[in-house]
């Protein structure tokens, strides 16, 4: 069993109180770290261990929290980026929904050490349910003075708010969730300024993913130098992974990166497997907008070096054979899979998603989806599969946010790994459209 | 002040200046197109994407290269910045791009828009488009909405520049109309039927960057390049009108009213809705001399003025900038 930090606790009856949490051990870390340590400290243990944004972009927490402005007069805020919407990742609805207490604790200790007084976390609108769970157990933290005026009578006074979203997927990306947090319309902001310097109501602002906030306790309690020394390299610590799709066991589970990725995906442990005894045909490692990855380059580097779960690996190979990690959505899928229909409903999604602010993303999205829509349905031409590769590149790198990014590379990726796939759509429309008719490469005629 | 490298022309600007303003202050053909950002309004820009160019060292502290395209409308320039536009495949190929985009959707129905003539999404697939389209899918159409006797809404023309929603903003006290939906099916509406009535909500007309928001008034009068344009003034009473026009007539008869634009097409100083819908004659005027045409437009058939770079503000041009400008004069 590898070693768990978030999890822990999860299957302990009752942990969603307050008091089974505190009895577990919880809420330790506020107590040292508005007790014995000043709020530099907390960040530079922070820094210390490595911790890597848990939302996807893998930027290093420490950093981020150090590039916070601290002007005069001016009051500063932790928001918590709970707005999980990413098709295939599901792992910080599990962690609030089971251990409502473990954010709570890590957002007061961050918020104590970003010096903000009044902290927010912004939950995905479709999650109600999990939103009624928060409350509950802030309404308790508060009654137990964990929050409110004077924390443990340190002086330190801090108000946690949680706000649902309104169903937006784009309200995910940090400006965009600044906006509708203000009660503005969910659109992403021009870059620079950063929320760093200009974020919620023009005041500086640090976003942080739930995983990435609720990591925070372990490392106050057992210092960042333990925290770095878990995983290999600069991908430290423990990764919540939500694996779905065709597997024997899909769910949630904490690893510890470095974990060799045919372990994850085999082992009883973890995934076991693929499911009814079927062939491994592609995965989406890190939520939809990562780039698909064929079996064999996913368990497997293009030079033939096994890869194990970390930020590094599995980028390894850039675009052209590599993946990212991601947010940890990790879908596989078996040889009865699609390709063509699976980036069509990804298209779909990002379609239905785009804020219609920047051209290339508001008008492209739906290209790549009418495109693709026409080879699943049989009515694709080979000038098509060009097309759509064409169209990908006018939109990545193009556009305000990483939308349209997310869009680009699913399909991208997907023509460039499965190319005689969507060839074989355009060959043989009549068989393709075929309920449940799946490409097959040994037994396909490839003219 | 900084100092940055537009296009291999030299250039020093205030700090904090966007890095289109600053190839504006150089002016001529290497100034990247815009179609969104609009200097009168605050927080106008970003939008539209065209103005991509690429920067090939991000300051003099630190020389590297930014990573991805950026909008040079909102991107404010650091001492030492290399910026290439026209010399950039990358940009100008990125441009083409998004050319494209904007005119996938876009009706093309020029022949019968309002704005013929004086649309930049004309210069601009002109200037940047392909002659041909790969779309082969239907054109995105919406409802038709009626916004008030004034001022008339083709939402099928627009191109989500937003700036109409900042006029409002920043002229009106209070804005009635805004964009509704997301992603492709965002529309500039007013929600429940409601009319524009602002005394300054004319001026969305002149800010439209495409034909989506016409003058009633002048509808199918006639083309732009048929009327004449003359600049002409009046004492206009309402308050924050500037009073400054430009008369578009035909022999006697004005046939529209709009305020003056610069070079780039940005109206400085706004007016009232009396001045441009009401006053349509002569004697309302007083003619203070022929328009100015500055841009490469049809109105200015017969007399192109191509633009130049001043050889008295940028004394070292490079050779690849006279170069064009001299085969511009031929």
């Amino acid at each position: 069993m590898g070693l768990k930090i978030l999890t822990e606790h999860i299957n302990v009856p009752g942990i969603e109180t307050y008091e089974t949490y505190r009895k577990m051990g919880g809420y330790r870390s506020v107590e040292k770290a508005l007790k014995t340590m000043t709020p530099d400290e907390v960040v530079e243990e922070v820094k210390k261990s490595g911790l890597r944004g848990r939302g996807g972009a893998g930027f290093p927490t420490g950093m981020k929290w150090s590039f916070l402005a601290k002007p005069e007069g001016k009051p500063r805020y932790l928001v918590c980026n709970a707005d999980e919407s990413e098709p295939g990742t599901f792992k910080d609805r599990v962690l609030m929904e089971k251990i409502p207490h473990a954010l709570i604790e890590g957002m007061i200790t961050s918020s104590f050490a970003l010096g903000a007084r009044t902290s927010y976390i912004y939950i995905r609108g479709e999650l109600m349910f999990v939103l009624r769970i928060l409350e509950k157990a802030i309404a308790e933290a508060y009654a137990n003075g964990m929050l409110g005026e004077n924390i443990l009578g340190s002086g330190y006074s801090l108000d946690l708010h949680v706000h649902p979203g309104g169903g937006a997927y784009i309200c995910g990306e940090e400006t965009a969730l600044l906006e509708s947090l203000e009660g503005k319309r969910g659109n992403p902001r021009n870059k620079p300024p950063f929320p760093a310097v200009w974020g919620l109501y023009g005041s500086p602002t640090v976003v942080n993913n739930v995983e990435s906030i609720a990591t925070v306790p372990w490392i106050v309690n057992n210092t960042g130098d333990e925290y770095a020394k878990i995983g290999v390299g600069r991908s430290t610590g423990t990764k919540l992974i939500s694996a779905g799709g065709h597997l024997n066991k899909p769910g949630v589970y904490e690893i510890e990166l470095g974990l060799p990725v045919e372990e994850f995906l085999y082992s009883d442990e973890y995934c076991g497997g693929i499911w009814k005894g079927r062939k491994f045909k592609a995965v989406v490692a890190g939520g939809s907008s990562v780039p698909i990855l064929p079996a064999e380059l996913f368990l497997k580097t293009a030079e033939g070096v096994p890869r194990v779960m970390t930020y590094e690996s599995l980028s390894e190979g850039g675009f052209v054979s590599g993946t990212m990690l991601g947010s940890g959505g990790f879908i596989a899928m078996d040889d009865t899979t699609c390709v063509v229909r699976n980036t069509w409903n990804f298209a779909r999604f990002y379609h239905h998603e785009s804020c219609g602010q920047c051209s290339p993303c508001r008008e492209g999205t739906g290209w790549m989806e009418k495109v693709l829509h026409r080879l699943e349905h049989g009515h694709g031409s080979m000038h098509d599969i060009d097309l759509l590769v064409s169209i990908s590149k006018q939109i990545e790198g193009n556009t305000i946010c990483p939308l349209g990014d997310a869009a680009a590379w699913p399909v991208a990726s997907a023509v460039r790994h499965f190319r005689e796939e969507f060839e074989w759509h355009v060959r043989n429309p009549q068989e393709a459209t075929k309920p449940g008719a799946v490409f097959n490469k040994s037994e396909a005629v490839l003219a | 002040m900084a100092k940055i490298t537009f296009d291999g022309i030299e250039v020093e600007v205030e700090d904090g200046t966007t890095i289109l303003n600053a190839a504006r202050k150089i002016g001529g053909n290497v100034v990247p197109p815009a179609m969104c950002y609009y200097t009168p309004l605050k927080g106008s820009g970003g939008k539209c994407r065209v103005c991509l160019v690429k920067v090939t060292a991000g300051s003099a502290k630190d020389p590297r290269p930014m990573p991805k395209l950026v909008a040079s409308c909102i991107t404010p320039v650091q001492d030492g910045m290399v910026v290439e536009n026209t010399l950039s495949e990358q940009a100008m190929e990125a441009r083409k791009g998004i050319v494209e985009m904007l005119l996938i959707n876009h009706p093309l129905d020029c022949p019968v828009c309002d704005q013929a003539g004086e649309c930049d999404l004309q210069n601009l697939s002109y200037e940047h488009g392909t002659s041909g389209t790969r779309y082969e899918e239907d054109r995105r159409t919406f409802d038709k909405i009626d916004i008030g006797p004034l001022i008339q809404l083709h939402m099928t023309r627009c191109i989500l520049c937003y700036r109409c929603v900042y006029t409002a903003d920043q002229l009106t006290e209070k804005r009635v109309h805004g964009v509704l939906g997301r992603g492709d099916a965002s529309e500039i509406g007013t929600y429940i039927e409601n009319s524009l009535e602002n005394e300054f909500i004319g001026n969305v007309i002149d800010v439209c960057p495409v034909g989506a928001l016409t003058d009633k008034t002048f509808r199918f009068k006639n083309r732009v390049w048929f009327t004449k344009p003359m600049d002409a003034h009046r004492e206009c009473e309402t308050p924050g009108c500037c009073g400054k026009v430009v008369l578009w007539s035909r022999g006697e008869e004005v046939l529209r009213v709009t305020a003056r634009k610069n070079e780039y097409g940005e109206v400085e100083e706004f007016i009232c809705n009396t001045c441009r819908f009401d006053k349509k004659e002569m004697s309302d005027w007083i003619i203070d001399g022929p328009r100015h045409i500055a841009r490469a437009s049809v109105i200015a058939a017969n007399h192109y003025e191509l633009p130049v770079i001043n050889p008295h503000l940028v004394p070292d041009l490079p050779a690849h900038v006279v170069d064009t400008q001299i085969q511009d004069q031929n």
